[in-house]
């Protein structure tokens, strides 16, 4: 066994075991779900280190976990009857408990679930979901969202409370409650590949395993049978196109590079037509979600032929009425000078007063680029640079700004 | 030779953490087999446990002084204490801040 896959199989298995114990127990005991995991994986330190690995590292620590929930059983039972009679629960029964695949499949699945709480906000269900779902450490979301362990910690324990305080019921969804909350599951694993493919943390693996765990979550979703499969087909379409362009993208000496700046070549081929394959499966039915419209846009963006940018075009109308967000009408104002004009790209751009987002002002400063106004775009690349509060970013603009004060000279 | 280490029952190692830990140990110990030294890879010691004391008293844990238990042991050949020292060198337990205690094992040939 080499190395990269021992830490790959603690990660695996932290979520697969906390599903799984948790579904057991019940939501409210996340917490011992989460100490007997680690107490596990303590013994497995230990004991590989001294013994060498075992021939099957997952069916050890599974064995180990159920072992230590059991233990915890038989300790729990000792004293509700010793020291706590009167409160004792009617009902306790000890089920010991095998851990199998299908257990741990059924367990994942109820606990994206429950976690994707449409009641917790985006960096809670964030830190939750990378937390719980991918097995990512304290230190690893922390550096993920570019913040510190006291505050992932506090959202963590923040969101474990309002998990806990929710009623048992939660547990049991019954399939007209997946269906209806597919849509926020969906939403989360859009949040979470979106903060690995554009958060610039100075750690790439860190970035693009989260993008990784974000479309093996969805490709796990796309195989149970509960729900209807547009937009989950939709969602990982959009997520293969833009993963394509990963190596290409970071392949820059100074930084990322952007669209126009990359080599071609350096797409990944298998990855477009894995989502060639699932923007098909995905058009099956009348459902168009704006998966759908941005998994198109993303298709039209590795093509090359003519009406590419008019297609680009007609689908950021359509996103724009599904939902309007100023950022996908700057993302389409790039697609209106493409195709219409750059003085009426500036134009719109120019009515979006997206403030203090550096995007956006790298983007007005490309539409003068392309209208040979250095003056003006010199002028917002340093606006730019003020708001750019990632390390990466800054080295972008940065690159950017010496290219267009050589041309100005 | 014994290790000793202190508990942390804090320690939430991270996989990378465990990974790094268990290549060390491996590392260490395959560097005493290739030599043909390793004679037993013998244990690893969990930290719970119970003390009987002279008086009849059962405490629990293994021992009151936490920087002295035993988290675990293998034995090895080697032609003196000096040289089993050696090998004990570069042991990962003890850039964790604990100890290797080295000690012969009495042999009687002649019985």
């Amino acid at each position: 066994m080499d190395d990269e896959q021992l830490s790959e199989i603690f990660k695996s298995e932290y979520s697969n075991l906390i599903a799984v114990l948790s579904n057991y127990y019940g939501l409210t005991d996340l917490q011992l779900a989460e100490d007997i995991v680690s107490d596990t994986f303590l013994k497995a330190m230990k004991s590989w280190s001294h013994k060498g690995i075992p021939k099957f590292p997952k069916a050890w620590l599974r064995k180990v976990a159920q072992n230590l929930l059991n233990e915890h059983y038989r300790r729990k039972k000792i004293y509700d009857e010793k020291i706590t009679p009167e409160i004792r629960a009617k009902n306790h029964q000890i089920n010991f408990i095998e851990i199998t695949d299908k257990i741990i499949e059924d367990s994942q699945l109820q606990m994206i679930f429950v976690l994707c709480d449409p009641d917790l906000n985006r960096e809670s269900q964030l830190c939750l979901a990378l937390r719980i779902l991918c097995g990512f450490s304290i230190e690893e979301i922390a550096r993920a969202l570019l913040s510190n362990k006291e505050t992932v910690n506090k959202k963590i324990y923040r969101a474990k409370k309002i998990i806990k305080e929710r009623d048992q019921i939660e547990m049991n969804l019954t399939s007209d409650q997946y269906i209806s909350r597919l849509d926020n599951v969906l939403r989360v694993i859009y949040l979470l590949f979106n903060e690995g493919y554009y958060s610039s943390v100075d750690e790439e693996n860190i970035r693009y395993e989260i993008c990784w765990e974000a479309m093996r979550l969805s490709l796990f979703l796309s195989e149970q049978k509960k729900f209807p499969k547009q937009k989950i087909y939709a969602l990982i379409a959009l997520m293969c196109f833009h993963a394509s362009r990963i190596d290409a993208r970071t392949s820059g000496e100074n930084g990322d590079l952007l669209y126009q700046e990359q080599d071609k070549r350096k797409w990944n081929s298998a990855l477009i037509q894995k989502g060639m394959k699932y923007l098909k499966l995905s058009a099956a039915g009348d459902i168009v979600s704006k998966y759908h419209l941005e998994a198109a846009i993303a298709y039209w963006h590795t093509r090359d032929n003519d009406g590419k940018w008019n297609n680009i075009l007609q689908l950021y109308n359509k996103l724009l009425t599904i939902e309007y967000s100023p950022i996908i009408a700057m993302n389409r104002t790039y697609a209106l000078a493409q195709t219409n004009s750059i003085v009426e790209a500036i134009q719109e751009a120019l009515k979006l007063e997206l403030k203090n987002n550096p995007h956006y002002f790298c983007l007005l400063a490309e539409l003068y680029r392309m209208n040979n106004n250095i003056e003006k775009e010199i002028e917002y690349l340093n606006v730019a640079i003020e708001f750019a509060n990632k390390k990466n970013e800054k080295e972008l603009i940065k690159h950017r700004l010496e290219k267009a004060n050589r041309l100005k000279t | 030779m014994l290790f000793h280490s202190e508990p942390n029952p804090d320690f939430n190692p991270t996989p990378d953490q465990i990974q790094d830990e268990v290549k060390a140990w491996q590392d260490w110990m395959e560097g005493i087999g290739a030599q043909g030294k390793l004679k037993n890879p013998g244990e690893a010691l969990g930290f719970e446990g119970k003390t009987i004391h002279a008086d009849g008293t059962i405490t629990d844990g293994p021992y009151a002084e936490v920087k002295e238990i035993v988290g675990g042991f293998i034995i090895v050949s080697a032609e003196s204490i000096e040289e089993a020292t050696q090998l004990g060198n570069g042991c990962p337990a003890l850039s964790n801040g604990g100890k290797v205690e080295v000690r012969d094992i009495m042999v009687f040939d002649e019985m």
